[in-house]
């Protein structure tokens, strides 16, 4: 079955199944005032999904709940309450197995209890989305945002995007399984943001209309079988490489991590398409550039603006996708650039190591300033690192004497 | 999935695996009354495979496999030990994805293919070690029984962690001296079958697979009450004569001889009043129809 064979056609809500073009780029816009959880909820309302599990975390719960308002409504398929995240992340491995599209959302130490299944979901190859909204992991115990988790998603082969606002967060959930079903893509994403200040936060969203969503999730045009026995079954091997210990074995289990990741490489066509480029630059000719990801690039436009009252021009580079990284983009925005601010919510500082990683001369990354364990970010600790950057006296903040 | 699917475009006939031309010309998809009898008469849905000499888990498996009402419409689920070594050798769909969290998978995999084909019958059905079962899965062992998930769960109990070598699991039995047990097992075995009751199953089995029309029957039994009203448990003495130190020919022996009255896998069952009832109307028009069929000949 082509997937467009239902465009046009009647959900049993009454929901049209819409072209994603036409509805995510050209059906009207309604301006809405919701947080950060309402929204998912919006977005979930139009996607079409077969089902959802959800588990309580810190500050996901809303958002799991009222998804399960949605299923009470008929929106959804099936939808339960897993008992762990562990849980919860084999049981959407299992209806993704058997073909349905399935959402989840997890937080933090969730993310971290859950974390065995999500090698596991790209290895499958089973395109499940998975909202992260990031808290701590650490302990003592703590319920704020902190991107910590972000750093160990990355190297599971999902694909993990970064939502700086609740309106990335809409339009992402509903083309990110645009993007993660393609057939040569195929693979899970965790779509992120900074816990509490997207989730719990209201702001002015532009949805687009009730009466349309996406058009169903086609198992089969995924490059592995969908296990529902309505394709052969055949014997995958004679034996088991688990069992073996010689090249042909190693050869096979690289070769298809290796395609695992390739995958990634090849969402990068359909994502530039749906989000309109991995990276979002502004004035990159600037001097200094502020480079990060999430609501780290709010406070350094803040900080921008800051700084321009001074007369001191800097500019933007605002990371939309982790993985696939988006390097050549990056070195393309930086190349002008002297100092490369990386403001980041954690205390290790992935993103700078990421960026240093791929920019030529990396000591013009300054990686900082960095807050973690639920502390925010004012845009005035920013604009203090880069006036120290430039050698620019500045006054001193208050508890940072 | 129907017989149909599986048929073979001629112009392609003989490019395909011998194995894959037997399994449509004489495998037993389809047919009512399959069985454990069909075995080296037909096409069986399990190739070799890579498990020890005399391993009773590989007679337990083809038992189970030829015993499976609807395999056309069965979805397996395995998790890590010896059994995710012979699976990748059955012909019907089945999933390994990672250890102990096979009634997790199966949880999903239910759900999603009754909201896919409501109208269809699409069975699963679990198959794990004990390890996975009881040790490391036991949070989601339970937890889709409390939830009445609608799919068997059957554990090979071996008593042991037969794959990596012969440590101590929850279901071995108390004094063992094992790896990982090396002053001997200090607690008893699990009573995971009475727990399976407790914890909302309709059926509940504890037996050896020395008898394979015995097998045949409980898997039938257990298949149905699970499609039909909720969750159902067999455990199956499957033992790991490697471990416990007995030879190829000794695997039949030694469930006989734990399986007599007073042995730890003498026959139990347990049948909830739903499911007894079940039973009794899928029994009753069983009659009906031989009684029909012997009227038709007479």
């Amino acid at each position: 079955m082509e997937p467009t064979s239902v465009i046009g056609t009647k959900n049993k809500k009454g929901q049209v199944f819409t072209d994603p073009r036409i509805m995510m780029r050209e059906a009207p816009r309604t301006p809405s005032f919701y947080t950060g959880s309402e929204v998912i909820k919006e977005a979930i309302r139009r996607a079409s999904i077969d089902v959802m599990i959800a588990y309580p975390i810190t500050p996901q719960s809303e958002a799991a709940a009222l998804i399960g308002e949605l299923f009470a409504e008929g929106y959804i398929g099936d939808y339960f309450r897993g008992e762990s995240e562990f849980a919860v992340m084999s049981q959407c491995a299992g209806a993704a197995f058997g073909g349905a599209r399935v959402f989840t959302t997890t937080a933090g130490p969730g993310t971290m209890r859950a974390m065995e299944n999500f090698p596991m979901w790209a290895g499958a190859r089973l395109p499940i989305q998975c909202i992260v909204t990031c808290r701590g992991i650490n302990s003592p115990l703590s319920i704020q945002p902190d991107t910590i988790e972000i750093s160990y998603l990355m190297q599971t082969g999902m694909l993990v995007w970064h939502a700086e606002t609740a309106q990335d967060f809409y339009d992402w959930i509903l083309v990110g399984y645009m993007v993660s079903e393609e057939p040569e893509v195929h693979l899970p994403l965790a779509l992120c943001c900074d816990g509490f200040f997207v989730t719990h936060t209201k702001d002015v969203v532009d949805l687009t209309p009730t009466d349309m969503c996406l058009p169903p999730y086609d198992p089969y045009r995924s490059p592995v079988p969908c296990m529902d026995m309505e394709c052969p079954p055949v014997r995958m091997m004679r034996d088991p490489f688990i069992m073996k210990s010689n090249y042909i074995s190693y050869a096979t289990h690289a070769s298809w991590q290796q395609e695992v990741w390739a995958a990634a490489e090849r969402s990068r066509k359909h994502t530039i398409a749906w989000l309109n480029g991995l990276i979002e630059t502004e004035d990159v000719e600037a001097d200094v550039l502020i480079v990060t990801s999430g609501t780290a690039v709010s406070q350094g436009r803040e900080a921008i603006r800051l700084l321009a009252d001074e007369g001191i021009r800097v500019g933007l580079v605002k990371i939309k996708t982790l993985r696939p990284w988006p390097e050549e983009e990056i070195k393309e925005a930086t190349k002008h650039a002297t100092h490369i601010i990386v403001p980041e919510f954690n205390v290790i500082g992935w993103m700078a190591k990421e960026i240093k990683a791929t920019i030529p001369r990396s000591e013009r990354v300054i990686a900082g300033p960095r807050v973690c364990g639920g502390m925010t970010m004012p845009p005035e600790i920013i604009v203090e690192e880069i006036k120290r950057a430039l050698g620019v006296r500045s006054g001193t903040l208050a508890g940072r004497g | 999935m129907s017989k149909e699917r599986i048929k073979i475009s001629p112009e392609l006939y003989d490019i395909m695996p011998s194995d894959y031309q037997d399994l449509v010309s004489s495998a037993t998809y389809g047919k009512e009354d399959r069985g454990w009898k069909d075995i080296g008469t037909s096409k069986e849905l399990i190739e070799q495979h890579s498990l020890c000499a005399g391993c009773p888990e590989s007679m337990a498996f083809r038992y189970i496999l030829a015993s499976l009402p609807n395999p056309e419409d069965t979805v397996m689920v395995g998790s890590t030990g010896c059994t995710s070594l012979v699976f990748p050798m059955v012909a019907v769909h089945n999933i390994h994805s990672l250890f102990g969290n096979q009634n997790a998978i199966a949880s999903g995999l239910k759900r999603a293919l009754s909201v896919r084909f409501p109208d269809r019958i699409k069975d699963v059905v679990v198959l794990a070690g004990d390890g996975a079962t009881v040790d490391i899965g036991l949070d989601m062992t339970l937890q889709a029984w409390f939830r009445q998930e609608k799919f068997t769960t059957i554990c090979f109990d071996n008593e042991l962690y037969a794959n990596t070598g012969g440590q101590e699991s929850g279901l071995m039995q108390k004094g063992f001296v094992a790896k990982m047990a090396p002053v001997g097992k200090l607690f008893d075995k699990v009573r995971l079958p009475e727990i399976a009751r407790e914890s909302g199953c309709h059926y509940v089995v504890n037996c050896t697979v020395s008898k394979p029309s015995l097998v045949e029957k409980v898997v039938r039994n257990a298949v149905l009450i699970a499609r039909e009203i909720g969750p159902t448990y067999l455990q199956l003495y499957t033992p790991c004569i490697l471990e416990i130190g007995k030879n190829s020919m000794e695997g039949l022996q030694e469930m006989r001889d734990s399986e007599k009255p007073t042995e730890r896998f003498a026959f139990k069952e347990y049948i909830s009043e739903p499911a007894k009832q079940l039973l009794a109307e899928r029994d009753a028009k069983a009659k009906e129809k031989k009684a029909a069929a012997k009227q038709l000949v007479s």
